[in-house]
């Protein structure tokens, strides 16, 4: 991924909850340089879901995702 | 160069709860508002709060604002100013029912109120045994459903949102004046003169400074450091509020509800620690004395880990019932931030920091205040503050569960309110910009350009966040604090010289993460500074060497000057508005 993609991505990861910015800096310090430009979309619909809502997901209490986003969301929840 | 000038009647900076709920106030009142944000303004860290927000509706039992005023005063452990106590607390309901009507979803009784439950140090009758039933909530997701709420709110009244722009100086011509901010808008990277009749402050905390924080990242001190830049002091920064559990290395918190559910702390000695500290209450002593416990194991050497720097909370012998059932999420957040499944091992935890209770001096209007011409309080004409950067100061030394939202929502109306007026007052043209509004910011981001070489911003404010924790923690020693201060003042130097590798300007975040240094070593050095000169324990602030409160030398507010790295002090106002004062006592609960 170039710079300025990485870079986007990174601050859509800046989140109100210090769980999910955890989580998402080692997701994209994990897995930046390997994501494609359909894993970077996809990811993006993750990080539009409000904080709380997508920290359930992360830590699975809630399953309610589009079956579209199941693969990313799964890596996720493995960071 | 000269940078393009925007022009608006008022300028919020953050698009938390406070500076949403002020900007609501500004654009329903027809004015036209700019609010700048780091990020989108629903993931602000006020969706972090879960606890709810304190407002006397005695809907649940008998209450009323004397009440709430009293317990407030006590927790503030006197140094609160009364009449801004009593005007908070004065108007919790008026801003508690305003959020229900504008649809928030409060839990509700069967009778259709607000469901009301109670909170640690919020009683009834004057501190009785009795607790008041105060807090009002969303589920667990109180911050949540009032920022949303909020965010919505403002779109319906056309309030105009920079997202994904970073403020970066205060503007002020020679009489002292605040005419606006310069900002840097991340996608193009240009920085930008917001011009405007009244700027707000609402940047948050920024408890970034600490190694151990709750605080999500963007909590960067922005708003201090544009203040301290300014010329403008920062008051009573010594005082942090510590949570005793949070996850070592992460920060994220395991709720109190650990421990009252049966969890208890162990030393590197597998020794249940807490007993000799507090032989009744142990593990579930008041967040302060358990934190100093820790911090005093781990001094003294029973710390765990191949470091000795933090302890255990073991939980395993409740059984995975128990931590599945009634603690949700802790099981999961000890396995993704520890490593360590409680229901088989021990989680490693750390006293970490939660709240700032300091921050930009203002009054109960929200008018940011400093010393001028004898006057300890006069007021910065064009400048306001409101919610966590501001000092109003109604938490004091030590801030009560439920009083934050509660902060936000009656003081970001209340700077509102005087913004509305005072832009109403003013002349119709805007004060002229001076020639030297945006020297400060370009001479800061051109030195940024044209470095080759210099000190990392990574490990710039790695070491700094070491720095605080090691030596500004929640139990301060004479000899470390001193040393403290000579560290921030080293870090401080280093910090001039901080670089990046890439210049870019297009969304680079490097650069935006470079700036956000310098308003964390403001901060960071304010309240070192701050620490060690205040000779006595009071609330947040626990000394080995002054262990008592001493109100005979230290019943005053501190005040941080970046110019000459000075403080000076201003009286607390023990005078409410209409009732009588809540003289100094020993606190007890």
């Amino acid at each position: 991924m170039d710079r300025l993609r990485h870079d986007r991505l990174k601050w859509k990861c800046r989140r109100g909850l210090l769980e999910l910015d955890l989580v998402l800096e080692r997701f994209v310090q994990r897995e930046g340089k390997t994501l494609s430009e359909g894993d970077v979309a996809m990811l993006g619909e993750l990080l539009d879901q409000p904080d709380n809502d997508l920290w359930d997901l992360v830590i699975g209490r809630s399953d309610r995702v589009d079956a579209r986003l199941r693969g990313i969301l799964a890596r996720l929840r493995a960071c | 160069m000269t940078l393009p000038v925007r022009t608006f009647d008022a300028i919020v900076v953050g698009a938390g709860g406070s500076g949403l709920r002020a900007a609501l106030e500004l654009s329903r009142a027809g004015l036209r508002v700019a609010v700048l944000t780091k990020v989108f303004p629903t993931r602000s860290h006020t969706v972090a709060a879960q606890g709810g927000v304190a407002a006397p509706l005695a809907n649940s039992g008998e209450d009323n604002w004397h009440w709430h005023m009293y317990d407030t005063v006590k927790g503030s452990d006197y140094l609160g100013d009364q009449d801004a106590i009593e005007y908070m607390c004065r108007r919790a309901v008026e801003v508690v029912v305003e959020l229900e009507h504008m649809g928030m979803p409060f839990d509700r009784l069967e009778n259709g109120k607000i469901y009301q439950r109670p909170f640690g140090g919020h009683t009834q009758d004057y501190g009785s045994a009795k607790m008041a039933m105060r807090a009002c909530a969303a589920a667990d997701r109180t911050g949540h459903a009032m920022l949303h709420t909020l965010y919505q709110q403002n779109v319906h009244a056309n309030t105009q949102f920079f997202v994904e722009w970073m403020a970066l100086d205060l503007i002020r011509d020679a009489d002292g004046d605040v005419l606006g901010v310069t900002a840097l808008e991340m996608e193009t990277g240009e920085a930008v003169v917001f011009h405007a009749k009244a700027t707000l402050l609402a940047t948050g905390g920024a408890g970034r400074i600490f190694a151990a924080s709750t605080n999500a990242f963007i909590n960067t001190g922005d708003g201090l450091g544009m203040a301290a830049r300014a010329g403008i002091p920062l008051q009573d920064m010594e005082f942090w509020q510590f949570h005793p559990t949070g996850v070592h290395g992460a920060g994220v918190l395991i709720t109190e509800g650990v421990r009252g559910e049966g969890g208890y702390l162990l030393n590197k000695n597998g020794e249940r620690f807490m007993e000799r500290y507090a032989p009744n209450a142990k593990d579930l002593a008041s967040r302060d004395v358990v934190s100093r416990a820790m911090t005093t194991e781990i001094k003294e050497g029973r710390g765990c880990g191949p470091d000795a720097d933090h302890v255990m909370l073991k939980l395993d012998h409740l059984g995975a019932e128990v931590i599945n059932q009634r603690l949700p999420g802790i099981r999961e957040i000890a396995i993704k931030f520890a490593n360590a499944d409680p229901i088989r091992e021990s989680i490693p935890v750390v006293p970490t920091v939660h709240y700032q209770m300091g921050g930009v001096p203002a009054n109960y209007l929200g008018e940011v205040v400093a010393p001028a011409q004898g006057d300890p309080e006069a007021v910065v004409r064009g400048l306001y503050a409101a919610g966590e950067c501001s000092c109003v100061s109604v938490h004091g030394a030590n801030r009560l569960g439920t009083n934050s939202l509660l902060d936000l929502l009656v003081f970001g109306k209340s700077s509102g309110e005087q913004m509305v007026k005072a832009i109403r007052e003013s002349p119709v043209a805007h004060k002229p910009l001076p020639k030297d509004a945006a020297d400060r910011s370009q001479a800061r981001l051109a030195r940024l350009d044209a470095a080759r070489s210099g000190e990392r911003v990574a490990e710039l404010s790695s070491d700094l966040r070491r720095t605080m924790q090691a030596h500004c923690g929640v139990f301060r020693f004479p000899e470390l604090l001193s040393e403290g201060v000579e560290k921030m003042k080293a870090l401080a130097a280093r910090a001039e010289r901080s670089f990046i590798d890439d210049k870019s300007k297009v969304f680079n975040t490097a650069r935006i993460e470079a700036l956000e240094l310098d308003n964390l070593v403001e901060t960071a050095m304010s309240t070192a500074v701050s620490a060690e000169a205040r000779k006595e324990s009071r609330g947040a602030q626990s000394r080995s060497d002054f262990a008592e409160r001493d109100d005979a030398n230290w019943l005053k507010h501190s005040l941080w000057y970046k110019a000459g790295n000075r403080l000076d002090y201003k009286p607390v106002h023990l005078k409410p508005l209409s009732v009588d004062s809540f003289e100094p006592k020993v606190r007890t609960y």
